[in-house]
């Protein structure tokens, strides 16, 4: 048995690495006292499988953690009667920041995240001042047939083209400061905002830079890990 | 109570906070979730001004700091007062610290984010003497002059508590006072003399006055109060100047440990520190009379928690924080009345599940303690440590550290044959009549615990690690001159080429010259605070982070200073030396800790004074104080500084000791 739960990750918290906010889980879910399964062996770790990292700084709206409940344990646990009870004492066990917003239980076999998620949609926050830039290169980026990056791995530098995975670009303009909302495709390696930022400009920052949904490419459409339908409120970043 | 911290940190944040200008450096440093605060039991104080505003300060890294259970203690009482608030700080790293200057940012608490300018005091843990540069440049991170004499009106007072402050005298200059000993029932008194000179608009004034009256307190030690005289180089005195200072400063000691049962809530950081687990303290004090260990000097008498509330304060805990590891804090665990049966009942409670583990540090090396052990590390059976300190029989009689070889032997024969794959055993060099034989006994030890273990694994190996020896005040060892980083280089050299060739031992060792500054600064006087400010000046912090100890800063200041390593250091000390720290008590008897000295080098034992015959050190009778343990007998299989049961470890009486009222030890004199 297999829940998915979907988290955000904002303000003060976004400065968690993902190996802190692993231990943060392991610790609220046995608080929780829901009966995770665990590894079987020396050192048993509960079965935790955590979706796409998301960089030390970044926020999100749209992160993603299944949870094996152990079958032997999982005794009268309903998720229709007490998925939202446990969504809201997840949030409560959880460091402000963290809020559990929906739960589904996952049918047999279904594949994990890293597999299925096939683009991510990232809000990337620039000062005014940059805006028309972003805006400039963002048409720029968009009309190249290709982009070269080249990315150092474990040493070696490794030659790849951004371009396919740069699914969509568009900018907005505030008062005081300019957004460019990014879909970014993962697959067979996802693009980072980083990356998407470097190849706008070298000389530019993102002030804030948040992910704002993962998406999973379905028969010419996508739709999300979680079924919108079980959205509890509506999220505006 | 998660849900009020929420709303109280929205409110906190629309007061007084840096947040909105060091959010965006913390994407330009490592690790920023050191800045972040937000742990589970943090505190959101309401400011109001009519409060004194206290920032606890630890001088190192969050990952080292965060879990300093003094300092949580602390941070507990004061916010449970209604007349006070305080909040948390630790010394930024060098890259933050770079920003914050370059940006005109002061050090700020990670609660609220509040600058530290906007504290009535700045109060330090001091646990390690290379920190001591960390606070100046904490003090200057807030704000105020390094130099107290420098500081004026409405600036924060700088305070500090902390094993280091038994001798206080090489920070004399930064600090306007030092406690000394528990810090339980001081800070309020403490809190109650800033709170009366305290104006809502101006902060702490009268500084003359609030010296003064600070002075007044027991266990408080204000230097400016008292002038050090030197002649020919050398300390001859130090004695108030000020009617309301005492010639002697006695040490605060909390009776009884149940009034205290804190942390109540443990702070539960977000990202990974060291003792990453809840720590409940068994008991404080030691009585084993380890003639090197300050702690168990300093500490005394033994005050054990009630049975009962360690259990509740254990099953409590797990339950809030969701560790899946609670250590049973104190100098030595296994001496704690009726051990075994407390981990029994700990193992069994709905709390702890099948998945938590239960580790006491600072294991007693017999058999029992490795059944103990066995009995609640159910699952990780990597490593299990013991420290017996010396090489040989002879010198652990001189450190009083009473370990038959057959009780490590046994202990090690335990541990691998229940499951334990790695050992590790600490030792000493640079002891007191240590001789090449002693130092080479050290990986006889070795050998022979390797090879123990292999008649049960073939992977059976053991970890030596070996520290050079720092005199410490207080210790029946405070006479003794400390060895030269040669001499101290030269013994790990043996020890190197000693366990080359012995498969499954490992030999790590401490750097021998960041030893050379600790036995600087433990011992040292006055005089010593242009050096602090001058390795501080140059860049000097983080010294305990061997990436960043630099012993040529230390060397250098010191030569500028006019000032003798060798003085300080290496000198053997006379009988009538006159130490910084005479005017300072820690309730020990000086003629006690000479008679002890003159015992170590006759290589007598003393018994632990818990179950025989007192022995006047004062700790007791100088306070009217009495060992509270709840046994009136020595725990089982134990023989290590007792004595008195020297039945072999192997053979575990299992049998367990009912628990009688306290038992007071006869107040008499020497045996």
């Amino acid at each position: 048995m297999r829940l998915r739960l979907r988290y955000t990750k904002l303000g003060k918290v976004r400065f968690l690495s993902h190996r802190d906010l692993a231990r943060v889980w392991e610790r609220a879910l046995r608080r929780a006292e829901l009966p995770v399964a665990s590894t079987q062996g020396f050192t048993p770790r509960p079965k935790l499988h955590f979706g796409l990292a998301l960089s030390v700084g970044h926020e999100s709206f749209a992160e993603y953690i299944d949870i094996d409940l152990d079958p032997e344990r999982v005794g009268s646990f309903d998720l229709q009667d007490d998925g939202d009870d446990l969504r809201v004492r997840l949030s409560d066990l959880l460091p402000v920041g963290v809020d559990v917003d929906s739960i589904v239980l996952l049918a047999d076999g279904e594949p994990s995240l890293q597999e299925i998620v096939t683009s991510c949609t990232w809000l990337l926050t620039f000062d005014r001042s940059a805006g028309e830039l972003v805006a400039r290169r963002s048409d720029e980026l968009l009309a190249a047939p290709e982009i070269p990056v080249v990315r150092s791995r474990k040493g070696k530098e490794i030659a790849f083209d951004l371009r396919p995975n740069i699914v969509s670009l568009h900018m907005r303009h505030q008062a005081d400061s300019s957004t460019l909302e990014a879909e970014l495709g993962t697959q067979p390696r996802a693009v980072r905002p980083s990356e998407l930022v470097a190849a706008l400009s070298p000389d530019i920052e993102a002030v804030r830079v948040c992910r704002t949904a993962q998406w999973i490419a379905h028969d010419g459409d996508r739709r999300e890990p979680v079924p919108s339908w079980v959205r509890t409120e509506v999220r505006t970043p | 109570m998660q849900g009020q911290g929420r709303s109280a940190a929205t409110l906190a944040d629309a007061m007084t906070s840096i947040w909105p200008q060091l959010e965006p450096l913390l994407n330009r440093v490592e690790r920023p979730a050191r800045y972040i605060g937000c742990e589970d039991g943090c505190v959101v104080p309401p400011h109001d001004p009519a409060h004194v505003a206290w920032l606890l300060v630890y001088p190192d890294a969050y990952e080292v700091g965060l879990p300093n259970q003094g300092l949580q203690i602390l941070y507990e009482i004061l916010n449970e007062r209604d007349d006070a608030e305080a909040e948390r700080a630790y010394a930024p790293w060098t890259d933050l610290e770079g920003l914050l200057r370059q940006h005109g940012l002061p050090l700020f608490s990670v609660d609220t984010h509040r600058p530290a300018t906007e504290f009535d005091v700045i109060a330090f843990n001091l646990s390690a003497e290379l920190v001591y540069t960390n606070v100046l440049n904490c003090i200057d991170l807030a704000g105020i002059a390094v130099r107290s004499a420098e500081r004026g009106e409405g600036d924060a007072l700088v305070l500090a508590g902390g094993h280091c402050t038994y001798n206080p005298e090489p920070l004399a200059d930064f600090v306007d006072a030092f406690v000394l000993g528990d810090g339980e029932e001081v800070v309020g008194e403490i809190n109650a003399v800033l709170a009366r000179h305290r104006n809502p608009a101006t902060g702490v004034t009268a500084r003359p006055d609030v010296l003064a009256d600070l002075a007044r307190i027991d266990g408080v030690y204000v230097p400016a109060l008292y002038e050090a005289r030197f002649e020919d180089g050398a300390l001859v005195g130090i004695a108030p100047t000020h009617p309301d200072a005492p010639a002697t400063v006695e040490k605060r000691t909390i009776v009884d440990l149940a009034e205290f049962p804190y942390p109540r809530r443990q702070l539960v950081p977000l990202t990974e520190v060291v003792h990453d687990r809840l720590n409940v303290e068994v008991f404080r004090g030691c009585t084993r009379g380890c003639r090197f260990c300050q702690a168990g000097m300093i500490t005394r008498p033994v005050r054990e928690r009630p049975f009962d509330q360690v259990r509740d304060m254990v099953v409590e805990g797990l339950a809030r924080t969701g560790y899946d590891e609670v250590a049973l804090t104190s100098l030595s665990t296994a001496d704690f009345s009726g051990v075994d049966r407390l981990v029994g009942e700990i193992m069994a409670s709905p709390a702890a599940s099948d998945r938590v583990s239960v580790s006491l540090p600072s294991l007693r090396v017999d058999a029992f303690t490795v059944k103990v052990a066995a009995d609640i590390q159910k699952g990780r059976r990597t490593g299990l440590t013991f420290a017996p300190e010396a090489g040989t029989w002879r010198l652990r009689q001189v450190i009083n550290k009473l370990i038959r070889e057959e009780d490590l032997y046994s202990a090690v024969d335990a541990a691998f044959s229940q499951g334990w794959r790695r050992v590790k055993l600490y030792f000493l060099v640079g002891l007191p009549t240590e001789t090449d034989e002693d130092t080479l006994g050290i990986a006889e030890l070795a050998a022979n615990c390797v090879a123990i273990g292999q008649r049960h694994q073939r992977g059976a190996s053991v970890t030596v690690s070996v520290g050079g020896f720092v005199p410490k005040p207080f210790t029946p060892f405070q006479w003794f001159g400390q060895n030269t980083v040669a001499e101290l280089q030269r013994k790990v050299n043996l020890l190197r080429d000693a366990t080359r060739r012995m498969r499954g031992v490992q030999l790590k060792w401490h750097d021998p010259r960041a030893t050379l500054v600790e036995g600087i600064m433990s011992r040292g006087d006055r005089r010593l605070g242009a050096v602090i400010e001058s390795v501080w000046r140059r860049g000097g912090t983080f010294q305990e982070w061997s990436e960043r100890f630099s012993l040529d800063l230390w060397l250098e200041a010191m030569a500028e200073a006019g000032l003798s390593v060798d003085w300080y250091a290496h000198r053997h000390r006379h009988e009538d030396e006159v130490f910084p720290w005479d005017h300072l008590s820690a309730g020990l008897h000086r003629d006690f800790l000479w008679q002890d000295w003159r015992d170590a080098l006759d290589e007598v034992g003393l018994e632990d004074c818990r179950w025989t015959p007192c022995y006047d050190c004062g700790a007791c009778t100088g306070y009217g104080l009495e060992h509270r343990v709840a046994s009136a007998v020595p725990p089982a299989g134990g023989s290590q500084g007792t004595g008195q049961d020297l039945s072999s470890g192997a053979a575990v009486p299992v049998t367990l000791l009912a628990r009688p009222a306290t038992v007071a030890v006869p107040a008499g004199g020497p045996t």
